[in-house]
């Protein structure tokens, strides 16, 4: 992008919230059930139903607002949104408009570009979902699957604070972190429990009014938000310097392709005619129910990032890869209570931990005793970093204790120096002419004889130890 | 039950056929009120009492068109609240009655099936939209009926028929499976041929249910005693419901209903609601912008029939709902769908709303002065003719002019005839405060025992 241009972007994030049933009915929100098995008069819109709000989604919601430091209301009122589309049964979506459940948020995240940023929450509200259009099932016609129809969906509308495609990106994966570790999403875009629309615009450096913008839909995988983003700024800086302005409208986005186009007029500028809710009196929301969703919050991620640099001495870096999730960082937290060093564990869990789990859906399979004994083995001198990290094999496929299963596949280090002696005396022997330069200054061949007592030792001479025996050795 | 209750009942409905009041056909009836007789509970308080219904309310025994083509055939697969009480009740539901499509309407001219005609004088409409129901009650084909309210379509009818038609407090009863017209003001309501048959019915529907969010969580109502006088009640007399140009003969029978409630020991005294003359205009603002929406379920893709003629999803929209809705209906959704509309909101729909504020303060303000009740004329004429206001819509709706009111201040109020004119029934209508259906219920036992209903006024 040229340096004269800024970006600004705002998301606007659908999630759906973790419930048994939907908003306004009983009816399961289960994945993946036949189609229009999971419904009942109220998501079907039959004629004389009434909705009746979910306690637990509106629990859930608050707790989403709270944990994104919102002012919650403690009078909030549902709307209608209304538009024709066959999957929207009723003809309208109850939403909430003018009156949201909360609003005036932050969200803190690391921007690839310009480190912690705070961006703005302009409102956090409840609604239903829509049904699901399936076109491309049958030939010339389109299917409706209503399983979807209702289920409860929070949307959060950030403020345009954003200023790159990647920057977006970092938000929304913060987001998503934050409203996993809370508990109230699964946030899964490929299920679409998590839905994102982006406001994009263009200025050229050092204005200050925002522009006309566009919404960018149709992103629905994480990997296509930069790529999305990125290609409609281009667009826009390319018209515009090209003498043209931008038009106000929709842009889908065709992953495919990784092209945008404007949606059909057809499809827009819809006048949603929203007004309040009638078959439901306005949320009143009591200062007990919403203290009790507060008590419900986990510690978050920032909280638990900034509480492991403080008690942990970790790197802020190592900090956030660690608490990135829930699971990874109470698993960190049991190593470190079982005696593990913090540093090493947080390298351990890094690595080697997070490695294994990838490759066993999401499992730690190394209980947190077994690798704090294991950081012990290590630290002690017992087991080199090496032989470590087989051990770290051993025991996340078959379990166990980590110094039996040392001692059973022979990695236990030898940190007698007499067998070490032997080994080194062994290795200068056989290098006769190595030993010759090295006595004449050529001293970096240290690494090359340390390499050779190792692997005559295969592995078991203690580095250290074998060092100082060569030290001793070549300077006599 | 043995069958022959049942046959009985399904007998006068049929023998009341010319009235067009019925839209449930004869042998539907009868086989449906013989199974539901054999499964009634002889302990139930209504039990063997036969109650038509609606045709907006779901039923599962019947179909549930809503007086519209677009809902031709529907059967619902559930029941309403009110219909589930009152069959626990041990009542028998005998069929469904015509009315305005949608409930949109004042003369029951609206329906996709024909008019219905007035009991006593077939060339003059029975009110709406709950005409079907009040006709068959007025004729004597059942003793009870429900109906259901949004601006006047209980009270106005059973005035117009010369029955007892209650409006219940906004929630009260569930409107769980009444079909949605304007659900601000919506609330079913029922016809008796005497208050102790409208009342008893209420009670046995009203009560809290968790499938509407907006019903009370009350227990049923509780029916107050026949009152031996009406000593300690205060009633008002609304000037503004006695305009100059009021139908000479309504005003005299109000005038004389008046007289028996001062008898009978009630302090009467005249107030004023100043903001009445614009209740009408706000309920033909509020109560089409609710339907515009509620109306736009029918879309001709999950149920109701298809009409030809749709090559794609919009065509689709448009012929079902251009064939499928009548005049007045698609009348009301597009004023709906215009004061909804931004630009116009403001001007039309939020004013709507200040100006209903305003009204139920009128209301609060004069309970506050120790008024206890309020008596007015139902409307301001007796039954017209057919087609009379068919080519004036805004003539039709100033038959409302006087029963917009409870609805948009969700107060309970009930029409019981009080007298006639050249043999037409002329209705006076009590409005009680919210959820004192008791005390409007006493007052009215008192005035039906010694109002002179059938002579004329």
């Amino acid at each position: 992008m040229p340096p004269a241009w800024e970006t600004i972007i705002g998301l606007e994030t659908h999630v759906q919230l973790r419930t048994k049933s939907k908003m306004f009915c009983g009816c399961s929100t289960a994945f993946g059930a036949p189609p229009n098995t999971q419904v009942c008069p109220v998501c079907l819109g039959l004629p004389g139903a009434l909705p009746a709000p979910n306690g637990a989604a509106i629990g859930l919601a608050v707790r989403g607002a709270l944990a994104l430091g919102c002012t919650v209301h403690p009078k909030s009122i549902f709307a209608r949104k209304n538009y024709f589309y066959p999957d929207l049964p009723k003809g309208y979506q109850i939403s909430q408009f003018d009156q949201p459940l909360a609003t005036s948020g932050t969200l803190s995240f690391l921007s690839p570009e310009r480190g912690i940023i705070n961006a703005g929450v302009v409102r956090l509200h409840l609604e239903e979902d829509a049904g699901k259009s399936i076109h491309d099932r049958f030939a010339k016609a389109t299917a409706v699957d209503l399983n979807r129809s209702g289920v409860p969906l929070i949307e959060i509308v950030g403020g345009p604070d954003l200023r790159s495609p990647a920057e977006a990106r970092a938000y929304l994966l913060t987001l998503k972190q934050l409203l996993e570790y809370i508990g109230i999403s699964d946030c899964d875009m490929e299920k679409g429990s998590l839905r994102v629309d982006a406001n994009v615009s263009v200025r050229r450096a050092g204005e200050t009014a925002l522009n006309t913008r566009t919404e960018v839909k149709n992103i629905n995988s994480f990997a296509f938000v930069e790529k999305a983003l990125t290609v409609e700024r281009d667009r826009q800086i390319a018209l515009v310097e090209s003498g043209g302005s931008v038009t106000q409208q929709t842009m889908l986005y065709d992953s495919r392709e990784n092209t945008v186009r404007p949606q059909r007029s057809k499809e827009e500028s819809h006048d949603y005619r929203y007004f309040p809710e009638p078959d439901l009196p306005p949320l009143v929301l009591t200062p007990e129910f919403v203290a009790e969703q507060q008590s419900e919050l986990p510690e978050l991620p920032a909280q638990k990032r900034e509480r492991f640099v403080a008690s942990y001495a970790l790197s802020r870096e190592h900090a956030a890869v660690v608490t990135n999730s829930r699971a990874v960082a109470d698993y960190y937290e049991n190593v470190v209570r079982a005696g593990g060093e913090p540093q090493a564990a947080a390298n351990w869990v890094m690595t080697e931990a997070l490695a294994d789990a990838k490759d066993y859906q999401d499992q730690l399979r190394v209980a947190p005793g077994a690798l704090a004994q294991l950081i012990a083995l290590v630290k002690g001198g017992t087991l080199s970093h090496q032989a470590a990290k087989k051990v770290f094999g051993e025991v996340a496929a078959k379990g166990g204790d980590p110094r039996t299963i040392a001692e059973s596949l022979g990695l236990i280090q030898v940190g007698d120096s007499n067998v070490v002696s032997g080994w080194v005396t062994d290795v200068l022997g056989a290098h006769a002419p190595e030993v010759g330069r090295y006595k004449n200054g050529e001293t970096k061949l240290m690494a090359f004889f340390l390499g050779q007592v190792m692997r005559a030792s295969k592995g078991k001479a203690d580095p250290k130890l074998a060092q100082r025996v060569l030290e001793e050795k070549l300077a006599s | 039950m043995s069958d022959a209750p049942a046959k009985a009942v399904a007998d006068r409905l049929v023998k009341a056929k010319r009235l067009n009041a019925l839209l449930t056909p004869p042998k539907d009836l009868r086989k449906s009120l013989s199974a539901q007789a054999a499964a009634a509970r002889p302990t139930g308080v209504l039990y063997g009492m036969p109650v038509a219904v609606k045709d907006n309310i779901c039923t599962l025994e019947f179909t549930t068109s809503c007086g519209s083509r677009i809902l031709e055939g529907y059967r619902s697969p559930y029941e309403a609240t009110a219909v589930a009480k009152l069959k626990a009740a041990g009542a028998l539901i005998a069929g469904k009655t015509n009315c305005d499509e949608f409930a949109m309407g004042s003369s029951t001219e609206h329906s996709a099936y024909g008019r219905v005609l007035h009991p006593l004088d077939k060339t003059r409409v029975p009110g709406g939209s709950s005409g079907g129901s009040a006709a068959l009650v007025a004729a004597g084909a059942v003793p009870a009926a429900l109906g259901s309210e949004t601006g006047g379509s209980v009270r106005q009818p059973a005035a117009f028929c010369g029955v007892v038609g209650i409006k219940p407090t906004y929630g009260r009863v569930s409107r769980w499976g009444l079909v949605a017209f304007g659900s601000s003001l919506d609330q079913i309501g029922v016809f008796g041929r005497s208050v102790h048959d409208a009342a008893r019915v209420l009670s046995v529907i009203s009560g809290r249910d968790p499938r509407d969010a907006t019903c009370e969580d009350r227990d049923p109502l509780r029916l107050p005693t026949v009152p031996e006088s009406l000593q300690g009640f205060v009633i008002g007399l609304p000037r503004e419901y006695f305009p100059a140009e009021l139908d000479p003969a309504v005003r005299r029978a109000c005038d004389r209903a008046v007289r028996h409630l001062k008898d009978l020991g009630a302090s009467v005294r005249e107030v004023s609601l100043p903001h009445t003359p614009y209740a009408v205009p706000t309920y033909y603002v509020i109560a089409p912008a609710e339907a515009s929406s509620n109306l736009a379920r029918y879309d001709g893709v999950r149920y109701g029939p298809r009409f030809d003629g749709h090559a794609d999803v919009r065509s689709l929209y448009r012929t079902t709902r251009g064939q499928g809705f009548g005049p007045e209906v698609r009348r009301r959704i597009l004023v709906g769908t215009y004061v909804l509309s931004s630009g116009y909101y403001d001007a039309y729909y939020r004013r709507a709303q200040q100006m209903r504020s305003l009204i139920a303060q009128d209301f609060r303000n004069v309970w506050d002065r120790g008024v206890d009740l309020l008596f007015t004329p139902t409307v301001p004429t007796p039954a017209f003719k057919a087609g009379e206001k068919l080519a004036d819509p805004i003539a039709m709706y100033m038959s409302d002019v006087f029963t917009v009111t409870a609805n948009l201040a969700g107060l309970p109020a009930m029409s019981l005839p009080i007298g006639r004119v050249k043999g037409l029934p002329i209705g006076g209508q009590l409005i009680g405060q919210a959820f004192l259906e008791d005390e409007m219920i006493e007052a009215a036992y008192a005035l039906e025992r010694v109002v002179p209903a059938t002579d004329e006024a």
